[in-house]
């Protein structure tokens, strides 16, 4: 080898590992600073306790209530018909005029911005429909913004699956509906579940579309059609008023851990469920 | 003269415009094991796949022609498909065993067809893992991952989750084409107690495997039946310079 190449494979490699840990170093300082920031503000109380004084004092168990309530309509809508417009697509249909439609829709409706989600579930759910701010405008309004990334994760996942195993499974007797939810979608489970939490963190973590359509009370919710104010939300509006930038670091670290907690938790169910046979 | 099993009558078989199989009519006997010789790209995969009706899942595919099994074309509307692949099971040129256990793996298509108590899927799996020689070395991992197996243990396995159908045909595309000697040797030894009990076609992996096993052999090239007969004719006296070509290794 030349001096030259050498000194070519020295340079890349330098500068490959500076892109890294530049990323991982600027991803752990906010992440740390965040903590540092706000964990001490949180507490038993501050978990349970909910809002006084516009979030001044007390606590944000209001606020947790909502995000989780949101979240929960929002995927519980969105991941059947995901995955279910993504087996057809993978599946069910040859590409076709039909299936460039859909892929072409759901892609598009990826690129809108979160607050124009907003504004048309204000004006659809909020006022049209009638619901009112409330938890089911927010998780459905949710729900259309998460739709594309579940449909295009598990398309991705399933059309991951490899095509002889189809084949073993029809050379065995099954049929279509046999072999994609008895092998396809079982191997695919990984990449599906991948592309739900993703999802997740982007319900737990909006702001704009929620706060069109959900509210920003502060009282606890008691049905799906009453306000609520989700943990972005409070934090948004605790640091843009000035209200307590104390207690919106809390929040904000509360996120930060509920995000974690989702992914680690999920990786633990998988790991267990799906380890038998794999 | 043996029972006729699979009849292959004028079969020509096309992928969109391209035809790979032309004019090929060929019989299957019982309880032999017929060789499917020829160099790659032969069509004998086709050829396989047209007999438990696989091809029918590629869009592009026609197939003219006739295939029947025990007299009967099993094109008619009136064979169900799922019905033929259990009679006229297939075993692929790689492992490829299901991500389920191995015992799942074995059972998967007795689950399918519904119906049967656990201890009679028990005992059809025990058997069929027997049967591919396979029971020595998994009987204390049929709870484990069927991935976890060597190669060689996973083809056998695909054996045995063939046999598990109780198929009257066993169809199988080079099945030791990625395998170490040994492995292929064990299911060499395998193929000849499986011949008492079902009829056997095989696309083997090299000339040798094909003298090894079968009982007759069909030397097929570019999608053509050139010639077919008793495994002994075939080697000691080739009708055919092209057989006699590819046998000796002057080509393919």
């Amino acid at each position: 080898m030349s001096p030259h190449v050498r000194r070519q494979e020295r340079l890349a490699k330098g500068v490959i590992w500076m892109a890294a840990v530049s990323v991982m170093a600027t991803l752990v300082f906010i992440i740390l600073y965040i903590l540092s920031r706000g964990l001490p503000v949180i507490s038993w109380s501050f978990l349970t306790e909910i809002p006084r004084s516009m979030g001044r004092l007390g606590g944000i168990s209001s606020t947790i209530v909502g995000s989780l309530a949101v979240t929960v309509v929002a995927i519980v809508i969105a991941v059947p018909f995901g995955i279910g417009t993504a087996i057809y697509l993978a599946e069910y249909t040859r590409e076709s005029f039909i299936t460039k439609i859909i892929r072409f829709s759901a892609e598009s409706l990826a690129g809108i911005p979160s607050i124009v989600f907003g504004l048309f579930g204000f004006i659809f759910f909020v006022i049209f429909l009638n619901l009112g701010w409330s938890i089911l405008s927010g998780g459905l309004t949710l729900a259309f913004m998460i739709l594309p990334t579940v449909i295009r994760t598990s398309e991705e996942a399933i059309r991951g699956v490899p095509y002889i195993l189809r084949e073993v499974s029809y050379s065995l007797g099954a049929n279509k509906w046999q072999t994609v939810s008895r092998v396809v979608l079982p191997s695919a489970m990984r990449g599906i579940v991948n592309g739900v939490l993703l999802s997740i963190g982007r319900c737990v973590a909006e702001t704009a579309a929620v706060m069109l359509t959900a509210g920003s009370t502060l009282r606890m919710p008691d049905s799906l059609f009453a306000p609520a104010r989700t943990m972005a939300v409070h934090f948004y509006i605790l640091a843009r008023e000035g209200i307590s930038l104390e207690n919106a670091y809390g929040t904000a670290a509360l996120l930060i851990l509920v995000i974690f907690a989702i992914n680690v938790g999920a990786n633990i169910l998988l790991d267990r469920f799906m380890t038998k046979g794999r | 003269m043996a029972h006729t099993k699979i009849s292959i009558r004028n079969m020509n078989f096309f992928y969109g415009q391209k035809q790979v199989i032309h004019a090929l009519s060929m019989d299957v006997y019982e309880h032999q094991i017929l060789a499917l010789l020829g160099p790659a790209n032969s069509g004998i995969t086709t050829l396989l796949r047209g007999m438990n009706r696989l091809c029918d899942l590629i869009v592009e595919a026609r197939l003219e022609g006739e295939i029947l099994l025990d007299g009967q074309d099993i094109f008619h509307p009136e064979v169900g498909v799922t019905q033929l692949r259990r009679r006229v099971a297939m075993v692929f040129d790689i492992p490829t065993p299901l991500p389920l256990t191995v015992f799942d793996n074995v059972a998967y298509g007795l689950k399918l067809q519904g119906g049967k108590s656990k201890a009679e899927i028990q005992e059809t799996v025990e058997r069929a893992i027997r049967m591919a020689a396979l029971w020595d070395d998994v009987k204390d991992r049929l709870d484990e991952s069927a991935l976890s197996l060597s190669g060689g243990q996973q083809q056998r396995l695909c054996i045995a989750r063939a046999l598990a159908l109780d198929p009257e045909v066993i169809l199988l595309d080079r099945p030791c084409a990625s395998l170490d000697p040994i492995s292929t040797a064990k299911i060499e030894e395998s193929l000849h107690t499986l011949k008492e009990s079902y009829t056997v076609v095989i696309a083997p992996h090299s000339v040798q495997q094909a003298a090894r096993v079968s009982d007759r052999v069909a030397f097929i090239l570019m999608g053509e039946l050139i010639e077919i007969a008793p495994n002994k004719e075939i080697f000691a006296n080739p009708q055919d310079q092209r057989t006699s070509d590819y046998i000796t290794g002057r080509f393919g």
